[in-house]
């Protein structure tokens, strides 16, 4: 892939009359991880649905793997995955059921195999054939977690994925964010937890009432200086930087 | 501009024309020689059924474009645009029952048009209720649109399977003379004032309620203006 | 897109809530009416063909209702919305499942209808039958549409009847009509122009339902 994954230009976007987001220029190469910090409300949900193509942009342009948003959206998603607070789950169906659905709708090759594969690398094998509904809700998350991988997508884009999760399950996201970084694909994560977000990603943006504030690299070096930065950047807004126990360094 | 000529114009146009109009069908036209007296609401029927469906032209062509553009004014000009008509509409049903009954022997008849009339009713009730579960926002405002374009379309097969429908059940049978057979110029000239009075009206209302439907988007959107002028001026000094 | 219908028929299947419901409903309605009418009068077979498509009319549209609940646990309704396809194929997906359901629970009304109502079983069954396919394709085309939307808006039981029944005023006259013509013996060529019109107005429907979907599922 030689250019940009994503690109925005004074992507913007309104919903009756209240502006989520505004004029943010962006731009995430293959392979990047970024990580999307800010106050709640800030617009992170809202910019990570731009680049789902589940909400359209009210203003600037905005391209997906090099192509304008207008056409192939359809395209574009096949290369796209979206881990939200809502699995996208059907309760009703077994777990590898709605894989396969979704695997279905992916067109993924050898999908019964692949299903089966990633329900055991996150933990699902023996829950595989019992309807979602009666899973726990960290099950589920898990579940979700291989609906989003399935399609081995080249952009991946994860709402808050730790919250909620055990110990164990977050370090088995840790490890396939990672690898799924090794193989080239491009993800952004909010997150309200700087250590995760120090552990495994090399860049970060800060968003404030919708305008991107800051957008620069980071390391674990850096931290305590980042979170000065990033108090003085929201003040007065809801604070809530965690520190998550198990991956302080 | 041209609004500054539409707030001074169409009040007293309004005003006159409907004064005019009331004269001339209270005083001026001569008394239909087989209806009787009550054959004067034809006057105010006529145009008032007219005007409902120009109004839920407006609405659909509104809609149509707002799907397509996405400017909020024609969703604005199409939610007028209903109410109005949606008043309009419930005359149209008030004041044909009271034609009918001493006319016809019967409150209401079910030929073509007014039952088309009928459903055209609760499609804009429909419409109606529509936004207000939906709320204000766009997404409110889309589904109401998408409810305008398809009862439009679905008007004339309506009207069409109505129509039909009476044809085979000739029981209470009656098409309505709209208009035609108005042998005295008077009543030509009567029936041509009225409809240029509600058309005025028509307007005016419509206007007015557009008017109070922007008016109230631009303060909405000043109001978000300053919050984005000081959110940056905070973080300005936030960085300093 | 077959995968769409698939998981609908499948998820169906599990729970068989909407088979249930549409299948309760109709026969509900059914008995109500015939409450309505005098066991003896002659005013019964006048009115038989009535009471069967009202009884279709109510079962489906609080059927609709159902369509896009499913979709709304876990915000399945995004997860569609994230898969490589048109919204409009969603659409096309939605009515063709809904339409199958109602079909299969009119498979059983039907005969319950003739025994209530007791008419006599001829080839006017087909004629039925073929009307009441074309106002269900209808029904399911209109209603898939607005069960979309009313399903995202407050008071979403009462907006989908008032948003549906208008609507499909044309196709319930007409079902009726042929319905009607058809039991008193007459052959179908007397009601083409009836049967032309449900067709048509499945037809408009379906593009239009088609075009106007990805306007109700976006935001």
């Amino acid at each position: 892939m030689s250019g940009p994954v994503v690109e925005g230009r004074g992507v913007g976007r309104r919903f009756a009359g209240v502006t989520a987001l505004r004029d943010v220029d962006l731009s995430v190469a293959a392979g990047e991880a970024v990580a999307v910090f800010g106050p709640n409300g800030a617009g992170k949900t809202t910019l990570l649905r731009l680049l789902a193509t589940v909400l359209r942009p009210s203003a600037g342009t905005l391209r997906l793997f090099e192509r304008p948003l207008e056409d192939g959206g359809a395209q574009a998603r096949r290369r796209i995955g979206l881990l939200s607070h809502r699995s996208f789950l059907y309760p009703d169906l077994t777990p590898v059921e709605n894989l396969e659905f979704y695997a279905r709708m992916f067109r993924v090759p050898q999908a019964a195999a692949r299903v089966r594969d990633l329900l055991e690398q996150v933990g699902l094998a023996g829950w595989a054939h019992r309807p979602l509904r009666t899973l726990s809700r960290g099950m589920e998350q898990r579940c979700a977690l291989a609906r989003v991988l399935l399609h081995e997508p080249d952009l991946l884009l994860l709402d808050e994925p730790f919250s909620g999760l055990d110990l164990d399950a977050g370090t088995t996201l840790s490890g396939l964010l990672q690898r799924e970084r090794a193989r080239g694909s491009a993800w952004l994560m909010t997150t309200h937890e700087i250590g995760r977000a120090f552990e495994l990603c090399t860049r970060a943006l800060i968003l404030v009432r919708g305008r991107l504030v800051w957008d620069g690299a980071i390391n674990t070096a850096q931290r305590d200086q980042f979170e000065e930065r990033y108090r003085t950047l929201t003040h007065g807004s809801d604070l809530a930087l965690s520190h998550h126990a198990g991956a302080d360094p | 501009m041209m609004r500054r000529w539409a707030d001074t114009l169409l009040p007293p146009s309004s005003l006159l024309l409907m004064a005019a109009a009331i004269y001339m069908v209270f005083v001026y036209v001569p008394t239909d020689k087989v209806q009787g007296v009550v054959q004067r609401i034809f006057y105010f029927h006529v145009p008032l059924a007219f005007m409902t469906f120009v109004a839920f032209g407006t609405v659909a062509v509104a809609s149509a474009l707002f799907l397509w553009r996405g400017t909020r004014g024609w969703d604005r000009l199409a939610h007028s645009a209903a109410e109005v008509g949606m008043l309009f509409c419930s005359l149209v049903l008030i004041t044909g029952p009271i034609w009918a009954k001493p006319i016809w022997g019967t409150w209401w008849t079910w030929d073509a048009r007014l039952t088309t009339t009928l459903i055209l009713w609760l499609i804009y009730a429909a419409y109606l209720m529509l936004r207000s579960a939906a709320g204000t926002s766009d997404q409110g405002a889309r589904y109401a649109a998408i409810l305008g374009v398809v009862g439009a379309i679905d008007i004339p097969i309506i009207n069409r399977s109505v129509y039909w429908w009476r044809t085979i059940h000739p029981a209470v049978l009656i098409t309505r003379e709209g208009g035609s057979g108005l042998a005295d110029p008077r009543m030509q000239a009567t029936l041509g004032v009225c409809f240029l009075a509600f058309l005025v009206l028509f307007v005016w209302l419509v206007w007015v309620r557009n008017e109070n439907a922007r008016l109230r988007d631009v303060v909405e959107e000043l109001r978000q203006q300053a919050l984005a002028t000081a959110t940056r001026r905070q973080i300005q000094t936030g960085t300093a | 897109m077959l995968a769409l219908i698939r998981k609908d028929l499948q998820i169906e299947f599990r729970t068989k809530e909407t088979l249930a419901s549409l299948l309760l409903l109709g026969l509900l309605t059914l008995v109500v009416l015939s409450f309505a009418f005098d066991p003896a009068s002659e005013l019964r077979a006048e009115a038989a063909p009535g009471a069967l498509w009202v009884a279709v009319l109510f079962a489906g549209v609080l059927g609709l209702n159902r369509s896009f609940l499913s979709e709304r646990d876990n915000d399945c309704l995004q997860g569609l919305l994230l898969c490589p396809i048109d919204r409009g194929t969603i659409y096309l997906a939605k009515t063709i499942g809904n339409f199958v359901f109602m079909l299969a629970a009119q498979m059983v009304i039907v005969p319950i209808f003739v025994f209530f109502f007791n008419l006599p079983i001829s080839s006017a069954l087909g004629g039925v039958l073929l009307s009441l396919a074309l106002g269900l394709l209808g029904l399911a085309a209109i209603g898939t549409l607005f069960a979309a939307i009313a399903v995202r808006t407050r008071a979403r039981e009462v907006m989908l009847p008032l948003l549906i029944v208008p609507l499909v005023v044309p196709l319930f006259i007409a079902g009726v009509q042929v319905t009607a013509h058809v039991l008193a013996g007459k052959p179908l060529d007397t009601v083409l122009h009836w049967l032309n019109l449900m067709g048509g107005f499945d037809a408009v429907f379906l593009v239009v339902g088609w075009l106007a979907f990805e306007y109700a599922v976006e935001e």
